[in-house]
């Protein structure tokens, strides 16, 4: 059974005729295009598919489409600011937070989540709240280390 | 997929499509259920168009209501549970991660009666009540009595878990939540041991509370083992005996995470340490990561 809606996808106001069982991830993907938002486990254990629905992080590999209707949805294509990179994600190369990549949007989106919450965040609340984004590569140490140059960035930029 | 507007709209599109549906809250279980366990629902009854089912809000008597689909994060940060029940917060914030706890709700989890729900011997010891609606009318159950098994509960299937109730508490009451599992993060835990009671400038203990999850096919209350720290003065050495009693009273299984024999030991081992914990000052911070150095 197809449903129509309507959705605020990277700040424009989308319509579309979905199942409702379609999962918001493969919508992303395979229906819109957005390919930058990955399907590492699609059980909810590894953060790959992070997405924000209406401002809050959640994984999108758990999320029907039928729910989707008047929600506003943010992907990591809607990270830049303008042409720009975020300061996340270029702190991110900088520090060589990345390996192979399959984790880095989810990681970013994450990331972007906790700094908008908290500007000044400790070791410990940086893995507590990237615990749920796993990454087989880095062994995070360099995930964290973006994450605090990241902060550091933005909170010099916001003084 | 239906996304009803009201409680009385959800049961009757139960009634009218018959059995095979399911309702839908956070779907943190469901869509699990879908593509892993081959569950293949005839119909999905989405419950987060109906006003005023999620919310945490304090009363004037004293109570404090949960509603059915307020979300682990929002538990877990939360002011007025971190003030309450820091350990309630504490509890829901060991739930999978930020980004599960964003979606998976206090109802849902208690609806589909996993023994080793990370939030429900919190509730219990706290003496929370499940209300219930559905065609036949609303029913209050003690949620002590609200689970039958795993994945099993009182509720018949055209009803609504809506909102949680914790009544009135004394200012005297202490309590402490800890998951044992080997691992930090995103892992149920292995044994659960929730405990509340009322502690004296003495350190005399009344009302204890003693609840166990992922020991037995319901979390359990362990009844014996309250009764004996009933009205004593606190010591390690008498916290140490309940432990042991608690570990007798639990009924563990051997399963993929743990043998029943370990379980076993580490409910003795985690009740002590949640009965002295409880006694011991919380510095305001309920974060996980603050409260590590103090589980182990």
């Amino acid at each position: 059974m197809k449903k129509k809606i309507q959705l605020t996808l990277n700040g424009k106001i989308t319509t579309l005729e979905v199942p409702s069982h379609r999962l918001l991830l493969d919508l992303l993907r395979d229906e819109i295009g957005l390919t930058g938002t990955k399907e590492g486990c699609g059980t909810g254990d590894c953060g790959a598919c992070t997405v924000f629905l209406n401002g809050k992080p959640v994984n999108s590999c758990l999320v029907l489409s039928g729910e989707l209707d008047g929600t506003d949805i943010v992907t990591i294509e809607g990270l830049k600011i303008g042409p720009e990179l975020h300061p996340i994600q270029k702190a991110f190369i900088q520090d060589g937070g990345a390996q192979c990549g399959y984790c880095t949007p989810g990681m970013l989106m994450m990331s972007k989540a906790l700094l908008d919450e908290n500007p000044n965040p400790t070791e410990e609340e940086i893995r507590f709240a990237l615990s749920g984004n796993l990454c087989r590569c880095t062994g995070y140490a360099k995930i964290i280390q973006a994450v605090q140059d990241a902060a550091a960035e933005l909170r010099s930029k916001n003084v | 997929m239906y996304q009803p507007i009201s409680l009385q709209e959800a049961s009757r599109l139960l009634k009218e499509h018959g059995p095979g549906g399911r309702f839908l809250a956070g779907g943190t279980d469901l869509v699990i259920a879908i593509k892993e366990k081959g569950l293949v629902p005839k119909y999905v009854v989405d419950l987060k168009k109906i006003p005023g089912l999620s919310a945490i809000r304090e009363h004037a008597d004293g109570s404090v209501t949960i509603g059915a689909l307020t979300t682990m994060r929002e538990v877990e940060i939360s002011p007025a549970i971190i003030r309450k029940f820091p350990f309630l917060a504490q509890s829901a914030a060991e739930v999978g991660s930020i980004q599960i706890r964003n979606r998976a709700t206090v109802g849902g989890n208690m609806a589909n009666a996993t023994p080793s729900a990370d939030v429900a011997p919190g509730l219990i010891a706290l003496n929370a009540t499940a209300k219930i609606v559905g065609a036949r009318g609303e029913k209050t159950v003690p949620l002590e009595e609200f689970f039958r098994g795993p994945g099993q509960t009182v509720m018949e299937p055209d009803e609504i878990l809506t909102e949680i109730t914790i009544p009135k508490t004394s200012p005297q009451l202490v309590g402490e939540y800890i998951k044992f599992s080997p691992r930090d993060m995103m892992d149920l835990a292995y044994v659960g041991v929730a405990v509340t009671y009322n502690l004296t400038d003495i350190n005399r203990c009344s009302d204890v509370r003693i609840v166990l999850g992922a020991v037995a096919p319901t979390p359990i209350r362990a009844r014996n083992s309250e009764a004996i720290l009933e009205g004593q003065i606190l010591t390690a050495g008498l916290a140490a005996k309940v432990g042991e009693e608690t570990a007798k009273e639990c009924k563990p299984i051997s399963d993929v995470r743990s043998s029943a024999d370990y379980r076993r030991a580490m409910v003795g081992v985690m009740t002590k340490r949640a009965i002295l914990n409880a006694a011991a000052p919380r510095n305001g911070k309920v974060s996980w990561c603050d409260r590590r150095d103090r589980r182990y």
